[in-house]
């Protein structure tokens, strides 16, 4: 059994060491906050850290089938666009309609209340996996490489949200803003369950961040059945062999089309976290390339190889959070923001460095390009 | 020729099966059967058609015309996992894992053991425990992934993935090649266990001792067709070199002048590699072509490699006139006058895209430079001067090489290390897949360099070839020289029987190592 653990600490050394570098930094931070390890500096992080970490899991999955995606970051702001009509939670419900080519159509009125906020954020979600399951199907079928393929659908997807709003505006539901950006107890307050949230049993639980439990949610109802999966374990085949993967009968096509998918789900639950945090849709576009650039950045530092094959949306969750924590600290210290590129150009150097260490032990030097 | 193919109660049965790849043939009207509870090998030298038997059986690639016939029903099988679906599965010489995933990932890709529709990990790595137990191989532990195994144990979940399939025919293709002799003889029972279950097995091996001591049956194929079937013990080793041998077309050689003792130019003093290569010391002198004979994978690429500087940790002695060398890459290998035409042109040899003029100026652009600069002038002078001497048949130089046919292609490589007055010249079966022919152009020219004072190393995979070309052939067998071959010596009897390991109808004196 101890071979066993041996094994896994391994083979996951990459998960490991950034779930450490974490751990490291960020009880520096609060230990050098004035206001540390108290629940609304968590709180405040959880609300800054959670897109990110949903658009680094996006990257995840085609970086494991050795693809990328270059519009998790599109999909995202596209998303966002959609929830500032969909989530507006207006009494009698949002009129929409559609302007274009000079004419103006009624769309008909989208439903308010609790029935119409439910229903929003289905339909918001839904967008981003009909998004990433179109890029799937134009790399599959299209026989397109990934990278050309979405990055094309990505500039798509931005003017598509650059047509819901041309300039940042729309409105969130103020009650399910304050419900998921804030503490289980304040949910528990706002959606009346739990006595309010004054239930004694609920307590020692109520200081905990909302953003923080809906990404182990998403995690554990989501990316760990997709890896336990056949169609997950097929995704890691394609990634480390698609060769081999085939000369096994496993589904290729299938697998890659369901990465992509996963991808704009993933993608989608950002923006639409990003648009209830921000009470508004904003089609951004230097947001939109940053998210994409940072999440592959945090997909390296959890410890997934951009070849595909190995590595956890659970690592690049960590890795998200590493980036993110670097920039806490850039505010505590007061030091300029213009050196925070610097440093974390350091730190992603660093941790690819230590990925590439494996090299030293090739013995066929031709091995090195195949 | 007696010609037992029993098609009356065999498990497996093909008739008439041909299969050509653009054009060239690879099985011409072969039948075949074999049946439950035997052990049948199939025996052939290199390109005499097993593997494309084999893989038409397992689906990877379809016949062209002919039937195959599946316990009685007629079957064709569009992909590996329909062959799989039928029972007929197959371990390949290239492995089939995927290198990140575990052990027991590996066993269980195609259908694994499920619990509310996600994989049971436990169920998994239980399953796996049992195959690798049933091989005897218990010290595999399941969670390792295939990456950090060696190469031996590699093999053996090769084999408990097979076997986690339930075949009803097993196909072995070289499956033993890489295992340590502990490992094969686990692998034997696990094959007589399965013969006594009834299971219809294949055995594709290049070991004759294994072949002697497994095979209930054997067919020899050669040039792509069924020679013919024997029953153990009929045939004898010799008689069965003799079956393998044989070729319909026999290319056009230059003569070779008399040998007369040269300085030697590149001399290799127990030269090891990582268990690929094994103490070898070779000489070749100036004005001399050296074949490397064998069968596949014996290790003759590794040593053309590790002579071009692309092995790291090789030991022994390398001196090139006299004087010892550390080519640490080709780049230093190419200094001290060292050519290699490499195994595969499309990857390593050219680079496609480009154009004809670049390819054959990439290797000598600093002879053609002046300063960080390439002479436009010099480059299309000397691209010029490669095309003529080689006759290579080009539209324009600026069109890209990937236009030109294969022939052509091998003689831009070739022309490109020829641009940069190399010594030494390694070919690593430069003759592969392309035509007659060109063929006959490639061999004058080697004898011309040979002439002109280069020393020639030549692996190539026909025997013919090596006989035909070389002053000089050495065999390799298991990264190992195992005999040299010169004059009168030089037969396909001699080469074939070298390659195998076996003594039989050697005639020369040449000593066994």
């Amino acid at each position: 059994m101890l071979d066993d653990v041996a094994i896994k600490v391994r083979q996951n050394v990459g998960i490991v060491t950034v779930v450490l570098l974490f751990s490291i930094l960020y009880v520096l931070y609060n230990l050098a906050h004035p206001k540390g390890f108290s629940s609304a500096v968590l709180v405040q992080n959880g609300n800054e850290i959670f897109a990110l970490a949903m658009v680094a899991m996006a990257q995840t999955v085609p970086v494991l089938a050795s693809g990328l995606d270059l519009s998790v970051g599109a999909v995202m702001t596209m998303v966002g666009c959609f929830a500032s009509y969909l989530l507006t939670g207006a009494v009698g419900g949002t009129p929409l309609h559609l302007d274009i080519f000079g004419l103006h159509l009624a769309l008909g009125t989208f439903p308010g209340g609790i029935n119409g906020i439910l229903l929003g954020i289905v339909l918001c979600l839904a967008i981003g996996t009909t998004a990433g399951f179109i890029n799937g199907c134009i790399v599959v079928y299209g026989r397109i490489q990934p990278i050309i393929a979405t990055l094309a659908t990505g500039a798509v997807y931005i003017g598509i949200a650059l047509f819901l709003r041309p300039t940042p505006g729309g409105k969130i539901d103020e009650d399910l803003n304050w419900a998921l950006t804030n503490s289980l107890g304040d949910f528990a307050a706002t959606v009346h369950i739990f006595d309010d949230g004054a239930a004694g049993w609920f307590a020692p639980v109520a200081w905990v961040p909302v953003p923080f439990v809906l990404l182990a949610l998403i995690a554990l109802l989501v990316w760990v059945p997709f890896r336990r999966s056949v169609l997950g374990r097929a995704v890691y085949a394609v990634g480390s062999a698609e060769g081999a993967a085939y000369m096994s009968g496993l589904p290729i096509d299938r697998a890659k089309i369901a990465a992509f998918t996963l991808a704009g789900f993933f993608a989608g639950c950002g923006g639409l976290f990003l648009a209830i945090q921000t009470s508004s849709g904003n089609a951004d576009i230097p947001q939109a390339g940053a998210y994409t650039l940072n999440s592959i950045a945090s997909v390296v530092i959890g410890g997934t190889s951009l070849l595909g094959g190995t590595g956890s949306a659970i690592g690049s969750i960590f890795g998200a959070m590493v980036l993110r924590v670097i920039s806490f600290f850039f505010r505590i210290f007061d030091i300029a923001p213009l050196l925070q590129p610097l440093f974390e150009g350091l730190i992603l150097l660093a941790a690819v460095s230590i990925g590439a260490l494996g090299v030293l032990r090739v013995k066929n030097t031709l091995e090195l390009f195949r | 020729m007696p010609d037992a193919v029993p098609t009356q109660g065999a498990f497996l049965a093909l008739s008439g099966i041909s299969k050509r790849y653009a054009g060239v043939r690879a099985l011409e009207g072969v039948d075949f059967a074999c049946e439950r509870g035997k052990i049948h090998a199939v025996l052939g030298e290199n390109g005499a058609g097993k593997s494309t038997l084999i893989k038409i059986i397992a689906g990877v690639v379809q016949p062209d015309t002919g039937t195959m016939r599946l316990a009685g029903n007629d079957v064709s099988f569009a992909s590996p996992s329909a062959a799989n679906a039928a029972g007929v599965v197959c371990i390949f010489q290239e492995l089939s894992l995927m290198p990140d995933l575990s052990v027991a990932d590996n066993i269980s890709i195609a259908s694994p053991p499920r619990r509310f529709g996600l994989i049971d990990a436990r169920a998994q790595r239980r399953r796996a425990e049992e195959l690798l137990a049933e091989i005897g191989c218990e010290d595999v532990n399941p969670l390792m992934r295939a990456r950090d195994l060696p190469l031996s144990r590699r093999q053996i979940v090769e084999i408990a993935k097979a076997l986690g399939k339930k075949p009803q025919l097993l196909i072995l293709d070289e499956a033993t090649s890489a295992l340590t002799s502990a490992d094969v003889e686990k692998v034997y029972a696990m094959l007589a266990r399965l013969k006594s279950e009834g299971v219809a097995i294949l055995y594709i091996s290049h070991r004759m001792h294994e072949v002697e001591a497994l095979a209930d049956r054997a067919s020899v194929f050669r040039n792509g067709r069924h020679i013919e079937t024997f029953d153990k013990g009929m045939r004898s080793t010799g008689d069965i070199v003799q079956l393998m041998i044989g070729r319909d077309i026999a290319a056009q050689y230059p003569p070779k002048p008399a040998r007369k003792a040269a300085k030697p130019m590149l001399a290799l003093e127990n030269l090891s590699w990582e268990g690929r290569l094994d103490r070898i010391s070779l000489s070749i002198g100036a004005g001399e072509i050296v074949g490397l004979g064998g069968l596949d994978g014996q290790g003759q690429k590794s040593l053309l490699l590790a002579l071009f500087g692309v092995l790291r940790g090789v030991s022994g002695r390398i001196t090139v006139e006299g004087r010892e060398v550390h080519a640490g890459s080709p780049a230093a290998a190419k200094s001290v006058g060292i050519a290699l035409v490499p195994e595969d042109r499309k990857t390593e040899g050219l680079m496609l895209p480009m154009s004809i003029a670049d390819n054959l100026a990439i290797a000598s652009l600093s002879a053609i430079s002046t300063g960080p600069f390439v002479d436009r002038a010099k480059e299309s002078a000397a691209v010029k001067r490669a095309i003529a001497r080689l006759q290579i048949k080009i539209g324009a130089p600026n069109d890209p090489v990937s236009t030109l046919s294969g022939g052509n292609q091998q003689k831009v490589v070739l022309a490109k290390w020829l641009m940069t007055d190399p010594r030494i010249i390694l070919l690593n079966d430069p003759t592969r897949g392309i035509d007659v022919g060109t063929k006959q152009e490639l061999y004058r020219l080697m004898r011309e360099l040979a002439d002109q004072g280069a020393a020639i190393l030549f692996y190539s995979t026909d025997y013919d070839e090596l006989i035909g070309c070389c002053d000089r052939v050495a065999i390799m067998y298991d990264g190992r020289i195992v005999r040299e071959l010169e004059g009168s010596e030089l037969t396909e009897t001699n080469i074939i029987a070298s390659a195998l390991n076996i003594d039989a109808a050697v005639n020369g004196g040449a000593a066994h190592a």
